[in-house]
């Protein structure tokens, strides 16, 4: 009994450390792995190719976080994604925006972002004034959100050449991609808000005990509507960021799948399912993961199937080892 | 005691008023149909709507047991590729051999959601997304991302393309057995009380004693099979497996489901009604196509998915309304 009760604190206290470091181990370890085996992995290049595509990842994924912190999902991102970056281009290449290209500029950055705006709106008063579960309120949106954005642009994929547009997506800054330093102010924002607003903490309330945040008297409603615009405006922005890169907004491919690399991220970065966490960094280290698992079996020749098996095996592990850390 | 075991219809639409509607809907939509367009009620019309529709009506029916005990099975579009891939490499076999097997292969995607969802306890909705992700991966990786064709030698094309004793489509032949089993399960049997009672409330069935884990294990193993049903019917109607269809099934029959007045949060819906509501979307879309023909209007297939949402939205607003009235009454009581 004795050597029972002595050893108990010391194992739990290693468990425990295992598991609350866990995705920075994973981390660790893809890294040793790719210096090892991934040809030219220690190079500016790869740094500079993987922080431009986890960027749009870690956007959403931080947006995602907001959403699941209040024991939501959002399943529209990718739909959302679609909708800003067809609006965009049809924006700067209208008449309007042709004949005055700053004013257009502005334009095909704020409608966008305006658009995706509503959605949230939509998704969150679905959510949270109807009492809709939020899978079936944001499949609304998932189903018909690419849909709007096929419609209008009749399923044709918009090239543009458009260089002021595409810093949004191509731009450096000291060397390093527009959209990974977008992803940091964003990130550091999100966790001022998060842990030194009260909209933050009514934030975690809500996923916490939504009950008792209401009887509390918190604005239950308005932030729940509030996390779900959050997360639609964050992925009208990764959507552009997409179409800024490729110089192209393709509506059928823009965020596609994209709903699946949020959640993962935000569950591999420690969200809980159930609500009440919101580790905005910790989102940005999942997206860090899921791009570098991704880029490592690329890197090594494994076709894309194998790839998405391996996501769906990420997923599942990081939701069993925090349904463990729970219990 | 068989007053009690006998059919009441009264009773039924007492128990399941949301599902009423969605019958009134698809009776006003066949007579417009039937009332606009010439060959609307035509036998070819009829039976080709409904052999393509099998598919649907099956997953629907597999997710409406799923959706009773408040659980959600995403998987079902991307088991159904891998079923129909599984189908056609074993169709020289004969439908006899590649038909139970493919089937089986479902079940398999279904027993895993369940063992990860019952015993891992990880939440329904990822595990079954994970497993959309892993089926459809499997499927491309098995077909090399390319469609199988089928051996049209042997007589497997004959379950999609033929009609039992020449009037209707074998697909809908074992469809309409497959719903007619499945409503006695769920009516008439323990494990269907049992189902019902989860989504009611599953830490009270637990403790009732019911036998919880084996109710959950069977939908979705149910789930799983019925999605290889429909697969089967896609390789043999179409005459490939294909690795890439099956994406945004598990939203059409979400939403067949839902229409059919079944509540999300589970422990109450209606079969016949799920199979409504699949018939009913599919009736959307095949008058769509009929109008289009008219030339009056012209709907772009891009236009299904906005209609395919605002249809889902409309719904729910429905659902949550008759829901609000319901908990009233309740709290009135």
């Amino acid at each position: 009994m004795t050597s029972l009760i002595t050893d108990e604190p010391m194992r739990t206290d290693f468990t425990r450390r295992l598991k609350q470091n866990g995705g920075l181990i994973a981390l660790g370890i893809i890294i040793l792995f790719n210096i090892i085996v991934t040809p030219n992995f220690l190079q500016a290049q790869t740094l500079a190719v993987n922080i431009s595509q986890v960027a749009t990842i870690a956007i959403v994924a931080m947006g995602m976080t907001l959403v699941i912190a209040t024991g939501g999902i959002d399943l529209s991102v990718g739909a959302v994604m679609a909708l800003s970056g067809a609006l965009a281009p049809l924006i700067f290449q209208s008449e309007f925006g042709t004949a005055y290209p700053a004013l257009g500029l502005v334009a095909a950055l704020l409608f966008p972002l305006a658009a995706a705006f509503l959605c949230g709106l939509f998704n969150g008063t679905i959510v949270a004034v109807l009492k809709v579960q939020p899978i079936i309120a944001t499949l609304i949106l998932f189903i018909s959100g690419r849909g709007i954005a096929q419609v209008l642009t009749n399923g044709n994929l918009q090239t543009f050449s458009n260089p002021e547009f595409s810093y949004l997506g191509t731009g450096k800054i000291l060397g390093f991609p527009f959209q990974g330093w977008l992803a940091l102010v964003i990130a550091c924002l999100l966790f001022w808000l998060v842990n030194r607003t009260i909209f933050g903490r009514y934030l975690l309330a809500v996923g916490g005990n939504e009950r008792a945040a209401k009887l509390s008297g918190g604005p239950v409603r308005k932030v729940k509507i509030g996390a779900y615009v959050l997360c639609s405006v964050l992925s009208g922005l990764a959507g552009l960021i997409v179409v800024a890169i490729n110089s192209a907004s393709d509506a059928a491919r823009n965020g596609n799948l994209m709903e699946l690399d949020a959640i993962a991220a935000a569950v591999v970065g420690g969200a809980l399912l159930q609500g009440g966490k919101a580790p905005i960094f910790g989102a940005i280290l999942g997206a860090v993961i899921i791009q570098l698992v991704k880029y490592t079996l690329l890197a090594n020749g494994v076709e894309d199937e194998v790839a998405l098996i391996a996501k769906a095996a990420i997923i599942l592990a990081a939701v069993y080892i925090q349904q463990a850390r729970k219990e | 005691m068989l007053d009690q075991n006998a059919f009441d219809l009264r009773k039924y639409i007492s128990r399941n008023p949301q599902s009423v509607a969605v019958w009134i809907a698809l009776v006003v939509l066949i007579i417009f149909g039937l009332l606009r367009y010439d060959n609307f009620g035509g036998a070819y019309n009829i039976t080709s709507f409904l052999n393509y529709n099998a598919m649907f009506i099956a997953i629907s029916v597999g997710m409406c047991f799923v959706i009773l005990t408040g659980g959600i099975d995403l998987s079902v579009g991307s088991v159904a590729a891998f079923t129909s891939v599984v189908a056609a490499y074993l169709s020289p076999y004969g439908i006899e051999v590649a038909m139970p097997l493919a089937i089986l292969s479902g079940i398999g995607f279904g027993l895993f959601n369940a063992v990860c969802i019952v015993f891992l306890r990880i939440p329904p909705f990822i595990t079954t997304l994970a497993t959309m992700l892993g089926a459809k991966g499997g499927s491309l990786v098995i077909s090399g991302a390319e469609t199988i064709a089928v051996d049209w030698g042997s007589n497997f094309t004959q379950l999609g393309m033929e009609k039992a004793f020449n009037i209707v489509p074998w697909t809908i032949v074992i469809v309409g057995i497959l719903v007619v089993g499945l409503w006695i399960v769920l009516e008439m049997t323990s494990l269907g009380r049992t189902i019902l009672a989860v989504g009611g409330g599953e830490d009270a069935s637990t403790m009732m004693g019911l036998k919880v884990n084996r109710a959950k294990i069977f939908v979705y193993a149910l789930s799983g099979g019925c999605a290889g049903i429909a697969g089967v019917f896609l390789a043999s109607g179409f005459g490939a497996g294909q690795p890439l269809e099956g994406v945004g099934w598990e939203l059409s029959a979400i939403a067949a489901v839902v229409v059919g007045g079944t509540l999300l949060t589970g422990g109450l819906g209606s079969l016949p009604a799920t199979v409504a509501g699949a018939l009913l979307l599919g009736l959307v879309f095949n008058i769509l196509n009929f109008e289009n023909g008219k030339g009056w209007i012209s709907f772009s297939a891009y236009w299904q998915m906005v209609i395919r949402g605002a249809f889902l939205f409309a719904v729910i607003l429905f659902q949550t309304r008759v829901m609000n009235r319901q908990s009233k009454v309740e709290f009135a009581k």
